[in-house]
């Protein structure tokens, strides 16, 4: 796709945004030809985020390829596409992240392959994305693709959805032609269960509703895209109010236990002599010193002393800061345990049920020996069933025994220990987990907890060991 | 250390908060899951970045894991002064390999065009092995070229070292797969997701000192390859280059023989901070003899075993 720019209009200086601005995380979706990498090189473009020498670069490459002609037009995917191969065969195989700043806030960009066999690279590219934007070409509709990505989205439960309507200029920007696909597009979001769904119409060649909203679309009443990502909120970033309604979880990476080989000034190092703190990223919610904890495994309870910093305490931590906890009493804690606000963990079990989006080229078969990553603890696993298959087509789950690369699956799982398994939709963090070769360390599948199985102890929650101290 | 900036009413972190967590929370991913990870550290401002992360780490202890340098023998000497100094401050070990012996043994021979980047692969490799290393750091960040922007945070590589641009693990959420195969290793990369701005704002917070060459000060220069050269043993003006006293800085660091100066009066920090924001070419760009061969010159020195 050519996308025609004046280079005179390129800005000498680049946006900056503030330092205490916050970060957000999108990724571009749809299918092959949709405009992808157009869209890209206008955001990029119109933002000011493309330097000279790329640009040089990019029109010096583009035009000994023949590329917009006399009009000296310039291929944008070529800003993205940064591998050989894919240069060689014009296709994205692979994730490319992109960094831009407007004024309001930074921007971590996952430009994402939109052919059916590099779809595991857009799993990649939407976990942790704060938001999906989804091209259409507003010519063809809706494709199998798209429905295959957004069905990715809602697996995965991505924060925002945009859905751009492109090539709108195609459509001699005609609202009822427009107003058809943008009914069609709902309809599959509606039966994925997406709920915040906006639809844009958009020409990332033109630049019609991209970063400035187009007097061609009287018709569109919404912001531009640049305007919405500029306001969305981000994942992590959603304020105190709802953080306090989030239970706190803190997976243990490491316990920092220096035993006197310290980097504290000499006539403190005695202080620090017994120092014992648990290291980790907070998961979710917030926790303040003198707060109880409950931590699995074991189902101790203990009360928060100090949160440090490196050096610096903190009266209080929340999501997503990496931090190192201490506790009054000396619990039996190691990597992979989890310190929970006390009363938040459900109950332990064995067993669960889950949707698997199949990364491998080898099918999943029942009663596969896999390994699981929970948060920072790998487990022995075994998928005891799969129970059924999304259809692309009709967005139902059909039966399945099995399943291959790029499919989207239910299966149960049956789990070598105890484990506090939450539901993805309750709690992000907890609720995903990696499935993991357990010969060649591959990784198959991403996962989500549907529902927990037959608790095999009560959680702290529901009394049962609760008040035990150790 | 200083505390960082964060807003307890809002619960809200700056972008350089977040960036910091994340590079927090890979690096004792990292330590924890592998048996023998090695931090590259050549004094340059993004392996002094992630030293930095390392050291908030591990916080009160000292940074369990080695450095290794690997030295072409064409670095600016007040980079490897800057190096020695640093590393004996964090009180961690570093092992160096040499280029140069390489060299005199014969196992590498000095390229035509005598720059040795390309050159430092293969000690890299012999390192990697000789140390038994299963994890190496680097402070390679995703906006410094194209093929940087494919890599993954953990970057599995074979046993030649290679990365398979085309084969690449999934990545997902902050879940890390660190598993690998006999003969295999990890390259793992804490500030993929930071920019030269990001990296610059964050030394600037954390007042991290940096050699000397990354601010403005005079220096003898010629112009070749659209680029400020500085006159060294390994890097003399040819007979047809006009030498002069010009006020530079070093956007990168890294070879003498391959890497360029900038005209810059910036000469603080806050100075550079505000001049990053404002450059409109890159940084590699404007200063990289190396990255200039080719269209992929970056992914070819990586398929190969480069960082």
């Amino acid at each position: 796709m050519t996308l025609i720019i004046d280079t005179q209009d390129l800005a000498t200086e680049a946006a900056v945004a503030t330092p205490e601005g916050t970060l957000f995380r999108f990724a571009t979706a749809g299918s092959v030809d949709d405009g992808k990498s157009t869209l890209v090189g206008r955001l990029l473009h119109d933002s000011k985020a493309i330097l000279a020498d790329q640009l040089e670069a990019v029109t010096r490459t583009s035009t000994e390829r023949g590329f917009g002609g006399e009009s000296g037009g310039i291929d944008f995917a070529l800003l993205t596409d940064g591998l050989r191969a894919e240069r060689e065969q014009g296709i994205t195989i692979d994730v490319a992240y992109r960094y831009f700043a407007t004024p309001a806030r930074s921007f971590i960009l996952a430009d994402c392959p939109g052919h059916v066999q590099y779809t595991r690279n857009m799993v990649t590219g939407a976990t942790t994305a704060d938001a999906v934007i989804m091209l259409i070409d507003a010519r063809k509709g809706v494709l199998e693709q798209t429905r295959r990505h957004l069905s990715v989205v809602a697996l995965l439960r991505v924060p925002h959805v945009i859905i751009a309507v492109n090539k709108i200029d195609l459509l001699d920007y005609n609202e009822a032609a427009y107003r058809e696909v943008e009914a069609s597009v709902r309809l599959v979001t509606a039966e994925l269960g997406i709920a915040d769904v906006l639809v844009i119409p958009v020409s990332a060649l033109v630049g019609d509703n991209v970063v400035d909203r187009s007097e061609r679309t009287p018709w569109y009443a919404g912001p531009s895209l640049l305007e919405l990502l500029e306001t969305l909120t981000v994942i992590d970033d959603r304020g105190a109010a709802s953080q306090a309604a989030e239970a706190f979880r803190l997976p243990v990476q490491l316990v920092l236990r220096p035993q006197g080989a310290v980097v504290v000034a000499p006539e403190l190092a005695d202080s620090y002599r017994d120092y014992r703190s648990y290291a980790g990223q907070v998961a979710s919610g917030s926790i303040k010193v003198g707060d109880t904890v409950s931590v699995e495994p074991g189902g101790g309870t203990s009360t928060v002393t100090g949160i440090d910093f490196a050096g610096v305490q903190l009266a209080e931590a929340f999501a997503p800061q990496s931090i190192a906890l201490r506790l009054a009493d000396d619990l039996d804690i190691a990597r992979g345990a989890v310190i929970a606000a006390r009363g938040t963990l459900p109950p332990v079990t064995r067993t669960l049920t889950a949707d698997l989006f199949w990364l491998d080229p080898r099918p999943l078969a029942p009663g596969a020996r896999v390994l699981v990553k929970f948060g920072t603890t790998v487990l022995q696993a075994l998928v005891s069933e799969v129970t059924g298959r999304l259809d692309l087509t009709t967005l139902g789950v059909e039966p399945a025994t099995s399943l291959t690369v790029n499919d989207i699956g239910q299966a149960s799982i049956r789990l070598s220990r105890d484990l506090p398994v939450e539901p993805y939709t309750q709690n992000r963090r907890s609720g995903a987990f990696l499935v993991i070769h357990p010969q060649d360390g591959a990784t198959l599948a991403a996962g989500i907890v549907t529902a927990p199985g037959e608790p095999t102890r009560a959680g702290d929650g529901s009394g049962a060991g609760s008040e035990v101290s150790p | 250390m200083r505390a960082p900036p964060m807003n307890f009413a809002t619960h809200r972190l700056s972008e350089l908060d977040v960036l910091e967590s994340e590079a927090i929370h890979i690096i004792r991913e990292v330590v924890a899951e592998f048996e023998r990870p090695v931090l590259l550290f050549s004094g340059g401002k993004d392996s002094v970045v992630v030293l930095h992360l390392a050291a908030k780490a591990f916080w009160p202890g000292k940074i369990p894991i080695e450095l290794l340098h690997v030295d072409t023998g064409h670095n600016f000497p007040e980079v490897l002064e800057f190096r020695d100094k640093t590393v004996a401050a964090h009180g961690v070990r570093l092992v160096v390999a040499q280029v140069q012996d390489y060299i005199d043994d014969g196992r590498l021979a000095e390229r035509a065009d005598g720059t040795r980047n390309p050159l430092q692969t293969l000690p890299l490799l012999d390192a990697i092995a000789a140390g038994r290393h299963d994890a190496v750091f680097g402070g390679a960040r995703r906006d410094e070229d194209k093929a940087r922007a494919k890599e993954r945070i953990l970057s599995l590589r074979d046993e030649f070292g290679q990365w398979d641009p085309r084969n690449q693990r999934p990545e997902l959420w902050n879940l890390y797969n660190g598993r690998h195969t006999v003969g295999q290793h990890v390259r793992a990369f804490p500030i993929s997701n930071w920019t030269e701005l990001n990296v610059w704002r964050y030394i600037e917070r954390e007042n991290i000192e940096l050699p000397p060459l990354y601010y403005a000060h005079e220096r003898e220069v010629y112009r070749r390859d659209n680029m400020w050269r500085a006159i060294s043993p390994v890097s003399p003006a040819r007979a047809d280059e006009t030498v002069e006293l010009r006020t530079v800085r070093y956007r990168t660091v890294g070879d003498m023989s391959c890497t360029g100066a900038v005209d810059s009066n910036a000469a603080s920090v806050a100075d550079v901070v505000r001049e990053v924001g404002v450059s409109t070419i890159t940084e590699r760009g404007a200063t990289r003899a190396d990255d200039r061969i080719s269209e992929a010159a970056m992914e070819d020195r990586k398929k190969e075993g480069y960082f």
